[in-house]
């Protein structure tokens, strides 16, 4: 797939050519791009004068960005206290056999990436599943392949 | 387009014209549009209301307002009709257009939306008679219920910004410092600092510029009071900070606030839109003379970031790795010149301490502890939700009265306060007094205020190999200490998860836990240990069990655990087969089914899916 560089170029420019706002950047052509393509990143590099090491260094660090293409639909699971106490953890192996991926993978197909995250702060709907910023709350593992199914055609 | 307001009487005219067009006895209809509710059809039942209201020509008679969170979140979504604050629960679209009728119009209250108490099965109309909100005291809190975060008027209208013009217009820096030091405001984001002295001390450093600092990177798991707070009232966070800008004379600030959460995002944006309409955030606010400017910076997911100096290096574009506090922030903070970083809702108690002054605000709370703190109440309990309690009050009327005890008969084990850093509290401790420094002496803390209950079906020694592994992941691996000692550390809770324990392993993760204790870098490293100690200290028993007998009481930990069918309540109604992942269980419909041991995977699927407890666990 060709990186669209110009979108690239918007978004720096948005963000005033700030070094400082790189951070911003990265999450900006995370969110148009799904990941962080390694030409976007040099572009970064190019236009605002930091190494792409450092700019390495900050896309590993913060569990935001990704340098692998992602799924069409990203899955969140998340494994807050909240949703730890009451079953979080076996939702995700159970999504982790259902999907045959880890955590964190994207299936073969690209339609699933299967990520966990650190309490999404509704933790009153626990177990929470989020499919595309879409909230599936109190949910068991009896509920999980219907809503697969939702999105496996898309 | 609002016009500028340019001095602080034009402020005051504004609100009085608000107001009298305001009819405060017309019904208004408050619909919860927190994440939690929105999450569970919200959206929907706003949209009801708007076009039925239509359809029953109600224009004018009433005010549908999409509020933030009421802190109910077990229940939502949540509808609150003023003035006479009937509380419907768990409100569906279908519901709409009989509350319009009966309700609204005829002033008939409909059972069946009401709250239940569990115990009388009474039926409560009301929403200060719910036991729920009964014991709470929601000083900061209880605004969400009362206005449309995505409009200024409504906040202006009830008051807001009074304590800015109050400020501005009659009060020197220090003397602002001064109420909030006499008011024994502390630090709601985990440290307990006094905020008073943090901004004299920044107040008195010496730089070029000084920035003040929202963390709003709330990254506690199972806390979400910050969020709801810059969702459902973001004006009262940016009053705050202007409060603090013109008291340390900052002319910049930040707000730093979780990418996860792009409703706070969106509402915080929106409102500091609104307040530069106004002139309340700019140059030359009202007239005094003060500029003050918010930027918004969304965080990249990194629990550390938390953490004072490792958010101001996030801030400044790089990666978010704390620094040794030789040197403190309030000194040499953001870009190395003074800056004053408080917390969400410590911001949100300034302009409540400012407008109600000093010595009514300290007469709240304990000794040490002033005021009212919001906690989230999660995990194995009736009423989730957001609760706003006076300091001093006791876990067991928070997690009993207030959140009415634990669900389906089961019996409370533990309460783990103050997020991956804090401890686990057991029975015996229920009647402690919430406090930062009781909490701290039990050897748990404040923390930003999660609080999550734990029944005899959670496993401690699980309990505490998922915060360390949780810091474990979150741990920038900067210093040694932290790094290393969470490895380690996970790695002999996992082993004794896995009944592979040894029985030097305890008092070796009591030597690790010091030598973390005592050389980690930052706040991170430095509390790691206490999820480990205070299991260690008041559930010793269960890692022992887990040790020496290779069981699990809670029958949690899937090492140490089978799972078998009962052929006596088996109906064979194959709802488990259905439901395994890995085809353990076969068998025909109507006959007694069969569990494969080699083949399970122990996911509990079944153990869930049977109605009759037919799956056993051993």
């Amino acid at each position: 797939m060709p990186v669209d560089l110009q979108a690239v170029c918007e978004i720096i420019e948005r963000h005033g050519y700030q070094s400082s706002a790189l951070i911003g950047i990265l999450q900006d052509i995370q969110e148009r791009m799904n990941y962080l393509p390694r030409k976007a990143l040099l572009q970064v590099s190019k236009s605002l004068d930091i190494p792409l090491t450092n700019i390495y260094e900050v896309a590993t660090f913060y569990k935001a960005f990704s340098l692998e293409p992602q799924g069409r639909h990203t899955i969140q699971v998340c494994l807050g206290t909240a949703c730890h106490v009451r079953g979080g953890a076996r939702i995700l192996n159970y999504l982790e056999n259902l999907l045959d991926v880890k955590t964190g993978e994207t299936t073969k197909d690209l339609s699933f990436t299967l990520q966990s995250v650190n309490c999404l702060g509704a933790c009153a709907l626990g177990p929470i599943m989020v499919i595309d910023r879409k909230y599936f709350g109190r949910i068991n593992i009896q509920k999980i392949e219907s809503i697969l199914d939702q999105y496996q055609d898309r | 387009m609002n016009p500028t307001l340019r001095t602080i009487s034009e402020l005051q005219a504004l609100r009085q014209s608000l107001r009298r067009s305001r009819d405060e006895t017309r019904p208004t209809i408050a619909i919860c549009a927190g994440t939690g509710c929105l999450a569970c059809g919200a959206p929907d039942v706003v949209e009801a209301f708007k076009r039925e209201s239509q359809n029953l020509k109600l224009d004018g008679k009433l005010e549908i307002r999409a509020t933030g969170c009421h802190g109910f979140c077990e229940r939502g979504p949540l509808v609150l009709i003023r003035p006479e604050m009937i509380c419907y629960i768990n409100v569906i679209p279908e519901d709409v257009p009989e509350i319009l009728n009966s309700t609204v119009l005829q002033g008939r209250i409909i059972d069946r939306l009401l709250y239940e108490d569990p115990i009388t099965k009474a039926r409560i109309v009301h929403e200060h008679d719910i036991p729920f909100y009964k014991f709470q005291n929601r000083l900061v809190f209880g605004s969400n219920g009362k206005i449309d975060p995505k409009k200024i008027d409504d906040y202006i209208a009830i008051g807001g910004y009074e304590s800015l013009e109050k400020v501005l217009s009659s009060m020197k820096r220090e003397e602002v410092i001064e109420i909030v030091k006499r008011s024994g405001l502390r630090g709601r984001g985990g440290g307990g600092f006094q905020t008073g002295l943090k901004w004299e001390s920044c107040r008195k450093a010496k730089g070029r510029e000084k920035f003040v600092i929202c963390n709003a990177d709330e990254g506690d798991p199972g806390a979400y009071m910050d969020r709801s707070l810059l969702e459902g009232n973001p004006h009262s966070v940016i009053e705050g900070m202007i409060i603090g800008a013109y008291a340390i004379e900052s002319e910049e600030g930040y707000v730093y606030v979780r990418n996860e959460y792009p409703l706070a995002v969106e509402n915080l944006t929106l409102a500091i839109e609104q307040a530069k309409q106004y002139g309340l955030l700019g140059q030359n606010i009202l007239g005094s003379g003060l500029n003050f400017n918010i930027k918004i910076n969304r965080g990249g997911g990194a629990f550390v970031c938390g953490e004072s100096t490792a958010l101001m290096a996030s801030l400044e574009g790089r990666v978010g790795e704390p620094r040794a506090k030789y040197i403190h922030t309030v000194e040499q903070g953001l870009w190395d010149q003074p800056t004053n970083l408080n917390n969400v809702e410590t911001w949100a108690n300034v302009p409540i301490i400012i407008r109600e002054g000093a010595e009514w605000y300290a007469s709240l709370g304990t000794e040490g502890s002033k005021g009212t703190k919001i906690f989230s109440l999660v995990g194995k309990i009736n009423n989730t939700g957001l609760v706003e309690v006076e300091m001093g009050i006791t876990l067991r009327k928070i997690i009993f009265e207030i959140g009415g005890g634990i669900p389906g008969g089961k019996r409370f084990k533990a309460v783990q306060t103050g997020g991956p850093s804090g401890g686990c509290l057991p029975e015996s401790l229920l009647d402690l007094p919430v406090d930062f420094d009781r909490l701290q002496e039990a050897g748990s803390m404040m923390g930003s205020g999660g609080m999550i209950v734990m029944d005899e079906e959670n496993c401690m020694v699980d309990m505490a190999r998922y915060f360390v592994q949780f810091l474990q992941e979150e741990s920038c691996g900067k210093c040694t200490p932290c790094r290393e000692g969470l490895d380690q550390m996970a790695e002999i809770l996992n082993r004794i998860c896995e009944g592979r324990g040894k029985s030097e392993d305890l008092n070796l993760l009591q030597e690790l836990s010091q030598t973390m204790i005592d050389t980690s870098l930052c706040g991170l490293g430095l509390t790691a240990p206490n999820p480990v100690l205070s299991t260690l200290r008041y559930f010793r028993e269960e890692y022992e069990a887990h040790i020496r007998e290779k069981r699990c009481p809670a029958r949690f930990c899937k090492h140490l655990i089978s799972f078998s069918i009962n052929p006596e309540k088996c109906t064979g109604c194959a709802a488990c087969v259905k439901v395994c992942p890995v085809e353990a269980i076969t068998g025909e419909r109507k006959k007694v089914h069969q569990l494969d041991g080699e083949k399970c995977i122990k996911c509990r699927g079944c153990y869930e899916a049977c109605k009759f407890e037919a799956v056993s666990i051993q």
